[in-house]
């Protein structure tokens, strides 16, 4: 990989991890003041050393880490599952399965104009939906605004819903979504993955398909994890 | 002064009543991820002494008072099994038990960070299922693992070890007679392998030049738990590694 040229030994500063490397709290991943600190890390003098357990991820001068466990915490962007948990007279609360609550506001929720004197509007989003939405802004004391404008967000209905740990995500997804598509494919259910570990499946082979979820969250770390998916899914059940 | 029930002498030659020679720690027994309902969990043992902890949390704190606008509130709780030790204990807090909980929940404040994480709560539970001296000791090794296995944001892993006089003579890790019968206990935190404590208490009486003699064995002792805390995260996720094939 490109990414592992980056060790040249300029002006004192050294690299002491590889990509990929198992770190825990606290250790010592680079000297010198010619790397930085992404996610996951900090600078501590001359040393950036981990915050979290997890895998090093290192971009040319950056250092940072894919965390191991640890609860979802929203970044604008994300695509999420929550569960409509309350209602103020022009704006929802949305549980996102996170330590915050999200805010979802009519404007953003609607693409048109609502008299709220004459219309509730429960009539869009009631107490216990479930919605797609995006993540539009965070504010640093992490309050959350949520948006419905964009072509993937919606309402859900039927189905089932599953919780995975969020950061295992990426890996129920796939390289560019491999891994997703092929339990798509193999069940024909629809499925929406939101980044929060929330899990919307929908389809005549649900059981099977859930199952597959559940397998690679158990089994995320080992090897081989496709062809084990792949086996599942075609012994069916 | 002698106790009753106390033995005639602690130590014998060089080595101690159970084996040990002075500066030798008793085996140490480590696990993570061990509570699954739990965000982070993890048991240590010191020989004898049990302690397991679990972690739930960052999550949304309550009461809404105690909450605080920039970091996150760290919430601990110690408790001995009322059946950790020969005497019964009465369940349910007590002045010692609310106290360590109290030194634990400071030590640990001093690693997490808790700006991370504005207006939550991190609950830690440290129980102690059997008792043998250093019981605080193995809490807070246990609650510091179970918050890396959690995935909280932490500087550094906190490694605690007691050390102690008994029968003038400095001997490291005590267990339950030594401890009883000893002279002086002192109960050491340092953040990871390095030269900052997070927790000093002693009992017992000794001189400067004593006390800077245990400090220094402690440093030793705290550098072999950090080792054993090190060697279980690895081993335990040694393999998730995400290999994409």
């Amino acid at each position: 990989m490109e990414d592992e040229q980056v060790t040249e030994n300029t002006s004192n500063s050294t690299l002491l991890v590889k990509e990929r490397e198992l770190v825990t709290p606290g250790d010592v991943l680079a000297e010198g003041l010619d790397f930085l600190p992404s996610s996951g890390c900090y600078r501590e003098d001359n040393q950036i050393k981990a915050k979290l357990l997890g895998l090093i991820k290192i971009k040319n001068r950056f250092i940072g880490i894919i965390p191991l466990s640890g609860v979802y915490v929203p970044r604008p962007g994300d695509g999420i599952i929550g569960f409509v948990k309350d209602m103020q007279s022009t704006s929802w609360i949305i549980d996102i399965n996170s330590p915050y609550d999200a805010l979802l506001v009519l404007g953003e929720a609607v693409g048109e104009f609502v008299d709220i004197t004459k219309r509730d509007i429960s009539s869009y989003f009631d107490i216990g939906d479930i919605i797609y939405a995006k993540v539009l802004n965070v504010t640093k004391s992490k309050h959350v605004q949520l948006t419905m404008n964009d072509h993937r967000a919606k309402k859900l209905s039927d189905g089932r819903l599953l919780k995975i740990t969020p950061s295992k995500v990426p890996r129920l997804i796939g390289k560019q979504g491999s891994m997703i598509e092929l339990i798509k494919n193999e069940t024909k259910c629809q499925i929406i993955v939101g980044q929060n570990g929330v899990v919307w499946i929908r389809g005549e082979k649900e059981g099977l398909a859930s199952k597959a979820v559940k397998t690679i969250e158990q089994e995320s770390h080992t090897g081989g994890l496709t062809e084990k998916i792949t086996k599942l899914l075609e012994k069916g059940d | 002064m002698t106790k009753v029930g106390a033995p005639e002498k602690l130590i014998i030659g060089t080595k101690r009543l159970d084996g040990r020679s002075l500066e030798d720690m008793r085996p140490m027994e480590t696990d993570v991820g061990i509570i699954k309902k739990a965000t982070g969990s993890a048991i240590f043992k010191f020989g004898n002494t049990y302690a397991l902890a679990a972690v739930y949390g960052p999550k949304p704190f309550h009461p809404r008072f105690l909450q605080d606008p920039q970091k996150a509130v760290l919430k601990c709780r110690y408790n001995m099994a009322p059946f950790s030790t020969g005497d019964r204990i009465r369940p349910g807090y007590n002045r010692r038990s609310t106290e360590i909980s109290k030194v634990i929940r400071l030590a640990l404040d001093s690693v997490v960070f808790v700006e991370d994480y504005p207006r939550t709560g991190i609950e830690i539970f440290a129980e102690i299922i059997q008792a043998n001296a250093s019981t605080r000791c193995a809490g807070l090794n246990a609650a510091s693992l179970a918050l890396a296995d959690a995935g909280v944001p932490m500087r550094e892993l906190v490694c605690s070890c007691s050390v102690g006089k008994v029968e003038d003579t400095i001997i490291m890790d005590l267990d339950g007679p030594e401890d009883m019968f000893g002279q002086v206990d002192l109960a050491v935190a340092t953040i990871g392998n390095q030269d900052k404590f997070v927790l000093v208490q002693m009992d017992g009486v000794v001189t400067k030049d004593e006390f800077m003699k245990m400090i220094e064995l402690s440093k030793k002792g705290c550098g072999s738990v950090y080792k054993k805390q090190k060697e279980i995260l690895r081993e335990k996720y040694k393999t998730g590694e995400l290999n994409d094939e």
